[in-house]
C-alpha cells in the first residue's frame, strides 16, 4: 500500500505532567492489520486513548497524521467522524441511554444523514445475530449490567455499525471466554478489509489465533520497541518481555 | 432541530416567554387588607362561610412569620404582589369562544393540540380565573365532574365545605394562610365510587400579568375503588418584578382508589414557587406523584402523602433542574400512620451553571404502623463545579418494626461517560444532553408521551448554550 492510512511520529504524551509515551513512531497502511504488543505500564491503553483524542492525554510533541492531515488536536467526535474506532477496554456504562438509541444518534452523527427507524433497526438486528447477542440487547441500557464479555461484543457490534477506517481494539480479547473470542474476532475480519485498518493492542495473543497480523509490534517504556510478523507475537508468548527488555536496555 | 441561542444571565425559553397584551376587568390594589378580601369575595358571589374563612386565613397570615429555614425569601415583598387578577373573560366551554389572545398563548404552548389528541379535558387557568373547561361526555355521564373550583363551590357547596384546606389547614404556614385568603380558581375534580377515568385529566396553569401572583386551588376526590390520572402543567412568561405562586393541592384517595398525579413546573426565572401539595391515602388506595420542577427562581416544594388507612401505598417520583440563578428545595413528605403502608421515593436532581438543588425529604412512622416498607432513592447529577447539590431526607420513627431502604447519591457528570459517547461521533454538548436524558429517563417513562416530550425539550433548551 502506497498510502498511509495513520503516520505517528516521535509521539509523546503526558499524563498529568507524567510522561508515559516517550518518542513513539508508528505506521498503519490502509487494509493492515497491526498488532501491539507489551506489559503492563508500557504505554498501550495511553496510545489508544490519545489517539481517540481524550482530552486528559496530553501531547508534548510530535504528530500524528490521519490520511495526511494532522490530527492531534482534533476532539474525539471529530476524530470519529474521520473513522476513528476505539473499543474500550472499560466500556462506560451509561443509564437511561439504549443501545438502540445510542447508536442511531452516533451513526446519524457519523454519517451526517438522519438514521431512519425501521431501516436501522433492520441493520442493527442482522449486526447482532452476527455478533450471537439476543435482540433484547438493543433495548438495554447502553452497557448497563452487561457482563464482561458482553460489553466487549457491544463494542464490536459499535464498530460494525459504524464502519470505522481505522478501529483500535484495545485489550478486547481479556477476559473473554473461547466463545467471545472466536466471535469477536470474526467481527474485526468482517470489518477488515483492503480500505478498513485495525490496531489492536493486547498483551497477549489469544486473539492472533484467529487474526492474521501483517505486523507485530513491541511497546515497552513509551517506544515501539521492535518491529515484526507473527514470530514475534509467538516468540513473547514463550520467552515473555524480559529478553527484549534487556536487548532493548542494551542498546 | 434549530438551535436558540441563551443569553449570559437568562435562558431563552422560547414560547414561554411569549408575552400578551391583555385588557384586565379588574385589579385589586397591591398588598392585602380585609377590605380587599372582602371584595374579592364578593366579586366571586361566595357564600358568607367562605368570605369568613378568607378573613380568618388573612389573621393566620398576618400573625405568622415568614419561614427562614430553606430558601431565601428576603426579596419577596409582598405588599408588591398584586394578589387578584382576572383576565377580562368570562368562563367559556367550548375553545372556539375563548378570546383570541388568550387562544393565542394556549397554542403556542400546545394545547389545543393536546386537547384533539383524545385527552379527557381540559382546564387552563389564565391568571386566576379558568377561562376553559371541557370535559368529555362520557365521563359526565359516569358521574365524574371536572370543573373549576368557582363553580364547584356554587354548584357543589356542600362538598367543598367538607373538604376545602381540611388537609392543608390555613394554620399550617404562612403561605397556606395567604393562600386560604387569597386563593382563585383552580380545579374540582369527583370520581365517584368504582368509576375509571382512563384518560388523564389535564389542566394547565399559567401566570400572564406582571406582579402578579397566583393562589389557585386544586380539590381532588377519588371515591372507592375508582382511578385517575390528572395532569397539571405549568408555565409562566418572564417579567421584571418578582412573581409568587402559592397554590395548594387536596387529594383524598379513598379505599381501593388510586390517583395518579403528575407536574410539570416550569415557572419563569423570577418566580417563588411556593407550593402545598397533600395528599390522605385509606385503606389500600394509592396515591402516585409524579413531579417536575424545572423554571423559578426559588421553589419550596415537598408534596406530601398521609397514609391513613391499613395497606395504603405512596409513590413519588421527581426531578428538579437548577440552572443559574435558581435555588430549587423539593423533596416529599411521607407519613405512614397505618400499618402495612409502603411508600417509595424516587428523586433526581440536576443542576447546572450555579444553581442549587436541595432535596429534602421526611419520612415519618407513627407508633401504630408495623409493618411497614419504605424505599427512598435520592440521585443528584452536577453538570460543573459551579452549581450545588444537596440531599436532606429525614427519618423519624416511632415504630422499630418497618423496613427501610435508604440511597443517596451525589455526582458530577463524568467525564469518561462523556468521551465514551463522543468517541462515537456525538458532539459534547449532544453527549451530554445524552447522559442527563437518561439520567431523567425513569421518570419522563412515567409521562404521557406528550409530556415526556415537553420534558425532553426543556431539559434541552435548559442545557443548550451551556456547553463549550
Amino acid at each position: 500500500m502506497s498510502k498511509k492510512l495513520l503516520s505517528i511520529r516521535n509521539l509523546k504524551v503526558n499524563i498529568e505532567d507524567k510522561e508515559i509515551l516517550k518518542g513513539l513512531d508508528l505506521n498503519i497502511g490502509h487494509g493492515e492489520i497491526h498488532i501491539i504488543m507489551g506489559p503492563n505500564g508500557g504505554g498501550k491503553s495511553t496510545l489508544a486513548y490519545t489517539l481517540m483524542g481524550h482530552p486528559r492525554y496530553e501531547i508534548t510533541d510530535g504528530e500524528i497524521k490521519f490520511e495526511d492531515q494532522l490530527i492531534n488536536d482534533l476532539s474525539a467526535d471529530k476524530k470519529a467522524k474521520k473513522g476513528i474506532f476505539l473499543s474500550f477496554q472499560y466500556p462506560e456504562e451509561i443509564p437511561g441511554v439504549t443501545v438502540e438509541e445510542f447508536l442511531r444518534t452516533a451513526k446519524s452523527s457519523i454519517t451526517g444523514e438522519q438514521q431512519r427507524i425501521i431501516p436501522f433497526r433492520k441493520l442493527l438486528k442482522e449486526k447482532m445475530e452476527l455478533l450471537e447477542m439476543k435482540e433484547e440487547y438493543a433495548n438495554r441500557y447502553l452497557n448497563l449490567g452487561f457482563s464482561g464479555g458482553e460489553k466487549k461484543k457491544n463494542e464490536i457490534l459499535q464498530m460494525s455499525i459504524l464502519e470505522p477506517k481505522l478501529a483500535i481494539l484495545d485489550e478486547t480479547d481479556s477476559g473473554l471466554d473461547v466463545d467471545a473470542i472466536r466471535i469477536v474476532a470474526e467481527g474485526v475480519k468482517r470489518l477488515h478489509n483492503e480500505n478498513n485498518s485495525v490496531l489492536v493492542i493486547t498483551h497477549y495473543h489469544k486473539l492472533l489465533d484467529y487474526l492474521e497480523p501483517d505486523f507485530v509490534h513491541i511497546l515497552l517504556d513509551g517506544k515501539i520497541v521492535k518491529t515484526g510478523g507473527i514470530e514475534l507475537a509467538k516468540e513473547i508468548d514463550k520467552k515473555g518481555y524480559e529478553n527484549i527488555r534487556q536487548e532493548f536496555a542494551n542498546k | 432541530m434549530e438551535r436558540k441561542k441563551t443569553f449570559i444571565d437568562d435562558i431563552d425559553r422560547g414560547i414561554y416567554d411569549i408575552k400578551n397584551e391583555f385588557t384586565y376587568k379588574y385589579k385589586a390594589e397591591k398588598g392585602l387588607t380585609p377590605d380587599i378580601i372582602i371584595e374579592i369575595s364578593k366579586e366571586k358571589n361566595e357564600p358568607q362561610w367562605m368570605t369568613d374563612f378568607r378573613l380568618k386565613s388573612l389573621e393566620i397570615y398576618n400573625s405568622k412569620p415568614m419561614p427562614t429555614w430553606g430558601a431565601d425569601l428576603s426579596d419577596l415583598n409582598l405588599d408588591e404582589i398584586i394578589t387578584y387578577i382576572r383576565p377580562n373573560a368570562d368562563m367559556k366551554t367550548r375553545w372556539e369562544d375563548v378570546p383570541e389572545e388568550i387562544k393565542d398563548t394556549f397554542e403556542r404552548l400546545g394545547l389545543p393540540q393536546a386537547e384533539r389528541e383524545s385527552l379527557a379535558g381540559v382546564g387552563a387557568q389564565y391568571d386566576s380565573e379558568v377561562v376553559y373547561h371541557n370535559i368529555r361526555q362520557e365521563l359526565v355521564d359516569q358521574g365524574v365532574i371536572y370543573t373549576d373550583m368557582e363553580t364547584a363551590l356554587r354548584d357543589y357547596e356542600d362538598v367543598i365545605k367538607e373538604y376545602f384546606m381540611k388537609l392543608v389547614p390555613p394554620t399550617d404556614h404562612k403561605f397556606a394562610a395567604l393562600h386560604g385568603a387569597v386563593w382563585s380558581g383552580g380545579s374540582f375534580v369527583y370520581v365517584p365510587e368504582g368509576v375509571n377515568v382512563d384518560i388523564p385529566l389535564q389542566s394547565y396553569f399559567r401566570l400572564n400579568a406582571p406582579g402578579a401572583g397566583q393562589f389557585e386551588h386544586t380539590l381532588i376526590i377519588v371515591e372507592k375503588g375508582a382511578f385517575l390520572h390528572f395532569i397539571e402543567g405549568c408555565s409562566a412568561p418572564k417579567y421584571k418584578v418578582n412573581n409568587l405562586h402559592a397554590g395548594c393541592v387536596e387529594l383524598y384517595v379513598k379505599e381501593n382508589a388510586r390517583l395518579r398525579y403528575s407536574t410539570i413546573e416550569n415557572w419563569s426565572k423570577n418566580m417563588y414557587n411556593l407550593n402545598t401539595k397533600r395528599c390522605v391515602v385509606d385503606k389500600n388506595g394509592s396515591i402516585e406523584w409524579v413531579s417536575g420542577s424545572f423554571g423559578s427562581r426559588v421553589s419550596m416544594l415537598y408534596p406530601m402523602s398521609i397514609l391513613r388507612g391499613e395497606g395504603a401505598k405512596s409513590e413519588f417520583t421527581g426531578i428538579t433542574f437548577a440552572s443559574k440563578g435558581q435555588y430549587l428545595d423539593t423533596g416529599t413528605k411521607v407519613v405512614h400512620a397505618a400499618p402495612y403502608t409502603t411508600s417509595t421515593v424516587n428523586s433526581k436532581s440536576i443542576s447546572k451553571d450555579g444553581g442549587h438543588a436541595f432535596y429534602r425529604g421526611l419520612l415519618k412512622v407513627a407508633p401504630n404502623a408495623h409493618n411497614c416498607k419504605a424505599t427512598i432513592s435520592c440521585e443528584s447529577l452536577m453538570l460543573d463545579n459551579d452549581s450545588k447539590s444537596d440531599t436532606l431526607p429525614i427519618i423519624s420513627l416511632d415504630n422499630d418494626n418497618i423496613d427501610i431502604g435508604h440511597e443517596a447519591k451525589i455526582g458530577r457528570i463524568s467525564d469518561e461517560a462523556i468521551f465514551y459517547l463522543m468517541s462515537r461521533g456525538i458532539s459534547e454538548e449532544e453527549a451530554k444532553a445524552m447522559i442527563v436524558r437518561g439520567f431523567v429517563e425513569p421518570i419522563t417513562k412515567e409521562l404521557p408521551l406528550e409530556y415526556a416530550v415537553e420534558l425532553n425539550n426543556l431539559i434541552n433548551i435548559e442545557l443548550e448554550g451551556s456547553i463549550g
